[in-house]
């Protein structure tokens, strides 16, 4: 088998969750490579030409990310991922404008990593407002005006949610956000190279990135930090001063390179991508529709990206579908939260009821998925599903006519 | 979560799959659980003239431990007397599955589920007597 080309092998099951991670573009393995050998050099390193050349890949990388949001290389800073990048966002500016600003606005739909960190700065003294979200996923942007206050330093909203693949509206967020004098950052780990960014006409100040969701290698993130006008922030890993003096630390330099070379791939192919995508989403839907009743997509469907699906097969219990699909990687929710037997938060705060809740699954689709597998998993889930429900004492009940809310159910 | 052969066997090829005459005087039913939880469990046992158990089915929405669960206790009961039935414990089930720590519930459901439905036959049972005795 060859390592440097091939995404799967033929055993394995078809790949159904790429908002947890993406496999890496083969194309971007092969830029990064020779960074791992002969091209090793410190990229800090100035006093030679290995030094210089591992610059050099770095900045060109730089540049790439930058070009994918509309943004100037010198604003971009490379980090561990898009959890570091929200950590180091959110509480960079809250720490260091702490003297004339103390509250943050947040969604209660955000990524574990935003919600810990405002909770974080919750003890720390500051006050944080959680928005609900509405019924499709998205935020009032009413209700995002009203509790902006010049007290807000920041107003922290995910580009894309990384459960039900949502489009939260960032231009008039953003506005919002420069008229009322508050910082807008955004976690675009799920949105970057999917859906167009651009900083300047959606006003962001802040923007996390991730390597690993856009077909580039794990372990690498960007944050872009506006310049004009200057946002400041205090930094998480002081150091060596690298990066603006935002992120001490030598820079994994085939990482950058491979971060780059994804961004630039994301952007080439984004339109026609993202027609491909939308096809094969329709089509797993009508293959389900067709063949199901009962089925319901959590989430906007039409401000939604096309890679995403977030089903809810009523009266089957999601855990056990996903032990039936052995064909089929899929989750019920987030990576970060799939140990717990927790329905999902995200999934809660659209007010689906907890009982449809335990019946969803979230399915993703991707640069690598085929419309062969797709009709795959579509029989594959109508089979399963069908076979759960003929042993599901609520379908038995819901065919019978019997309301399911009616019942007084003991909890345990 | 890894599961053990035994497990996976009850998820595959449950046994006992259906439903009962709820209605039916020798038909005790037990339902536990809760949707919002994530189990539900329904239980039915058919009880002979010779006080055996002779029949039993059930229905699970929930996960694979829960599936698993319910089908085995099916089998379990079956040709046991209704006392004998009584004494099957959780830890049974959980041990003869194996189950994972955090589904140990999955088989307090399933001990629930045949308590509630021999509850529900013997409460039937009294009050045919009651009636009987009534009537005579």
């Amino acid at each position: 088998m060859n390592v440097l080309t091939q995404i799967r092998r033929n055993d394995q099951p078809i790949y159904l969750d790429y908002q947890a991670t993406t496999p890496m573009d083969p194309r971007v393995l092969e830029a990064m490579m020779p960074y791992f050998t002969y091209k090793f050099g410190n990229p800090h390193s100035r006093s030679h030409s290995y030094g210089w050349e591992a610059e050099e890949g770095v900045e060109k990388a730089r540049a790439q990310v930058a070009k994918l949001i509309g943004a100037d290389e010198k604003e971009v800073i490379f980090t561990s991922g898009a959890t570091e990048s929200n950590n180091l966002a959110i509480r960079g500016v809250a720490e260091f404008y702490k003297d004339r600003k103390n509250h943050i606005v947040t969604t209660v739909t955000e990524h574990k990593c935003v919600l810990d960190t405002c909770r974080h700065l919750e003890q720390q003294g500051f006050e944080v407002t959680y928005l609900p979200v509405q019924k499709n996923g998205l935020i009032d942007l009413d209700a995002l005006r009203a509790a902006v206050t010049d007290k807000t330093v920041v107003v922290s909203i995910m580009a894309v949610n990384n459960e039900i693949g949502v489009i939260q509206p960032l231009a008039e967020i953003g506005k919002i956000c420069r008229e009322k004098k508050a910082f807008f950052h955004t976690d675009a780990a799920q949105a970057a190279g999917k859906i167009p960014l651009d900083v300047e006409a959606m006003n962001i100040d802040l923007m996390s990135i991730s390597g690993h969701k856009i077909y580039g290698p794990k372990g690498i993130g960007a944050l872009y930090v506006r310049r004009k006008p200057r946002v400041r922030l205090v930094p998480l890993i002081v150091g060596g001063g690298q990066e603006r003096g935002f992120r001490s630390g030598t820079l994994p330099t085939p990482l950058c390179v491979g971060l780059g070379e994804a961004a630039e791939i994301a952007m080439k192919e984004m339109d026609a991508e993202s027609k491909r995508l939308a096809k094969l989403q329709a089509r797993m839907l009508k293959g389900l529709n067709d063949k199901l009743t009962d089925i319901h997509v959590n989430g906007d469907l039409d401000h939604r990206i096309p890679g995403n699906l977030n089903i809810g097969f009523a009266y089957v219990e999601g855990e056990s579908l996903m032990m039936g699909i052995k064909g089929l990687s899929v989750s019920s929710g987030s990576a970060c939260t799939s140990a717990s037997l927790e329905p999902s938060y995200v999934l809660r705060a659209l007010g689906v009821e907890e009982d449809m809740a335990h019946t969803s699954l979230r399915i993703g689709l991707g640069r690598f998925t085929t419309e062969q597998e797709v009709d795959t998993a579509v029989d594959e889930l109508v089979r399963h599903v069908n076979k759960l429900r003929a042993m599901s004492p609520l379908w038995e009940m819901a065919q019978e006519g019997v309301d399911i809310k009616s019942i007084e159910w003991a909890a345990h | 979560m890894t599961y053990s052969a035994k497990l996976i066997d009850h998820y595959e090829n449950p046994r006992n799959i259906g439903s009962l005459d709820k209605n039916s005087e020798d038909v005790g039913t037990g339902l536990v659980g809760a949707p919002a939880c994530g189990d539900v469990m329904k239980l039915q046992i058919k009880v002979g003239p010779d006080g055996l158990i002779e029949d039993a089915k059930f229905k699970t929405f929930g996960c694979g431990s829960a599936i698993a669960s319910s089908s085995l206790v099916t089998e379990w009961v079956k040709g046991k007397t209704i006392d004998e039935a009584e004494t099957i414990k959780n830890t049974d089930i959980a041990k003869h599955l194996a189950l994972p720590p955090v589904k140990i519930h999955c088989s307090v459901l399933a001990e629930d589920a045949i308590k509630a439905a021999i509850a529900d036959y013997r409460a039937k049972t009294v009050k045919k007597d009651e009636t009987q005795e009534a009537a005579e």
